[in-house]
């Protein structure tokens, strides 16, 4: 940690870690009620319980950013950040509004825009700690050094939080209420936040590597091209069955197709990176993590996605199990994974520690993406049963659920082993105080061969 | 590659199409809410009632369940053609009996079965949930869904 300011970063990614256990949680609970539907069903409806899980999600992985933002923009700036106080007022406001949030739809009180449930006092809320922070970061930006990083990261998070302004728009017809509402949600995850995805990708691989920045810059110029060339034209994909022209079936089908292509080349960039760079970084867990992000995201966004973004195929698969296996993959492995990365990455520098329980931290890892990976395969095995009953022969909707059963068993044995390594990489983050596991020697020339 | 494509180089490809991109979707984006308004949501008048149906919709936050126009939750049946299910599309009255019956038999209670929770809804609310749900169905959503199960 190079300048004291960075330390904001701390909370930010603490009260991130405390929601993502909320969301796991609530993921866990729901996927219990998918086994058996009677669960808490007068007391804690299914619907309420789902707000607080995708919420909780969208909350965390925002911290996150901001986190991550406060810990960056310093260091590539060379200067404190603007103001300390500020960052700490954005982050109060998020907490209350967060915690008014989740008290609110506990009582029944929520609009009823998917994830744009909050009452209106907090996206208010939102709005104006958005708007601190973008003052905040930007006035450190501007007075400092300018890099790659930082340009590509302050795009995507002013776009982001202008895209907001969505979240106002409610339109009485539906239909048109649809279009707009993608513009939050669409604009955010499938092109503003694969810009921060990619600069906090770009930050990890120069500290983690030590490649040449000019190498690794002009990499994410490439990356971030490909992702807004094809992912703004590819909100088409979610204009096929909405009431929207004809049209953006095509649209969506050509760009969409090549949505694929930032996520493949922020896979190429991590591992050439790694492999260019060969420097012996001792904090391994964080390595893992940006690859496992970055192959991960091809793998949920890129091909979990090309598998059901054709218009052809998505006449039949719209809005089964398949778009929930889809979600789940991508957002694990893009955002999840990602700020998982960071955090093991900037937390032992925050708490001017050694890099401690790397082993613990990627058992984790490990956990939660055998998990999340078992989950998408059991919902994809569901939904293709799905499309075939439901939109091919006809039957209704409840007597196919009934068949998928176990399908629903195993997901929710999957969901067991994404709480278990939730709980253990928090545990790795706070906890524990040594090292679990012995490190071998060190070997002073990396040169020697393995045999 | 290094030399034809600078980091400046590759810089301004992005900026520049990006800005392309972003015109081009605008454009789009204007068309097809001339579109939704004029055409495809036009065979069924938008209605104070229809509006209220709304309302009701989102306060009981239905989306965290069901799916409307295959957007939502997969937990629950589509709702977005779920009047030409019943047969009631041309039918007002008949849209609000079978809703109304249905929602008032809510929860079922029955075990291992998918639980809807009861909603304190208004005649005057439910006749506009009907409604509204009538007005989403006339919708032209390009013949989705491939058949009546929704």
């Amino acid at each position: 940690m190079k300048y004291q300011s960075q330390k904001v970063a701390y909370a930010y990614f603490l009260v991130a870690m405390a929601l993502f256990g909320i969301q796991v949680l609530g993921g866990l609970l729901a996927g219990w009620i998918y086994v058996s539907p009677n669960t808490l069903s007068e007391v804690l409806p299914f619907n309420v319980i789902r707000m607080i899980h995708t919420n909780a999600l969208i909350v965390w992985l925002l911290l996150g950013f901001f986190g991550a933002a406060y810990y960056l923009v310093p260091e590539e700036s060379e200067r404190e950040i603007f103001s300390v106080k500020l960052a700490y007022i954005q982050l109060a406001i998020l907490v209350v509004g967060t915690l008014g949030a989740v008290g609110s739809y506990l009582v029944g009180i929520h609009g009823g825009r998917e994830f744009l449930e909050q009452p209106l006092w907090v996206k208010f809320g939102i709005l104006v700690a958005a708007v601190i922070f973008l003052v905040n970061v930007s006035l450190t930006f501007l007075a400092g050094r300018k890099t790659a990083i930082t340009n590509i990261l302050m795009m995507g998070l002013w776009l982001l939080c202008l895209l907001w302004v969505f979240a106002f728009i409610n339109p009485d017809n539906l239909s048109l209420d649809k279009m707009y509402w993608w513009m939050v949600v669409h604009l955010w995850v499938e092109a503003t936040w694969e810009l921060v995805m990619a600069a906090i990708l770009g930050f990890l691989m120069l500290k983690l590597t030590g490649v040449d920045r000019e190498v690794i810059e002009k990499w994410l110029y490439v990356i971030v091209a490909t992702a807004l060339f094809s992912g703004i034209l590819g909100t088409g994909h979610h204009f096929y069955w909405i009431g929207t022209p004809g049209y953006w079936q095509w649209i969506g089908s050509i760009f969409s197709t090549f949505e694929v292509v930032p996520f493949f080349a922020m896979m190429s960039f991590a591992f050439v990176m790694v492999w260019k760079g060969r420097k012996n970084h001792p904090n391994k867990a964080a390595l893992l993590w940006s690859l496992g992000s970055s192959t991960v995201a091809f793998f949920g966004a890129g091909v979990w996605g090309f598998l059901h973004t054709l218009h052809g195929v998505n006449f039949y698969t719209h809005g089964t199990q398949i778009t929930a296996a889809h979600g789940h993959l991508a957002f694990y492995g893009a955002y999840v994974a990602l700020n998982l990365a960071m955090f093991s990455y900037a937390m032992p520098l925050l708490r001017n520690r050694a890099p401690y329980n790397q082993v613990l931290n990627m058992a984790s890892f490990w956990l939660m993406t055998g998990g999340m990976a078992f989950m998408t395969f059991t919902l994809t095995f569901a939904g293709t049963i799905q499309t075939h009953m439901q939109r091919i022969v006809g039957d209704y909707y409840m007597d196919v659920q009934d068949q998928l059963g176990l399908f629903y068993l195993m997901r929710f044995g999957s969901g067991v082993a994404v709480v278990l390594g939730a709980i253990l990489f928090i545990y790795s983050m706070l906890v524990v105080r040594r090292e679990v596991v012995k490190p071998g020697p060190v070997i002073k020339d990396a040169a020697i061969p393995g045999e | 590659m290094s030399e034809l494509l600078t980091k400046s180089r590759a810089r301004n490809v992005f900026y520049g199409g990006s800005i392309f991109f972003v015109v081009v979707f605008v454009a789009l984006t204007a068309q097809s809410h001339r579109h939704i308004v004029d055409k495809a949501t036009a065979g069924m008048p938008l209605t104070e009632e229809v509006r209220l149906g709304k309302h009701v919709w989102e306060r009981n936050s239905c989306i965290n369940c069901h799916t409307l126009h295959g957007e939502g939750a997969y937990f629950a049946p589509e709702v977005g053609n779920v009047m030409t299910r019943w047969g009631a599309q041309d039918d007002p009255e008949l849209a609000y009996e079978m809703l109304d019956g249905w929602m008032q038999a809510q929860p079922s209670g029955i075990e291992g079965r998918r639980q809807m929770p009861h909603f304190e809804i208004t005649e005057e609310e439910m006749r506009a949930l009907a409604e509204f749900l009538r007005w989403a169905d006339q919708t032209d959503t390009q013949n989705w869904p491939p058949n009546d199960a929704g």
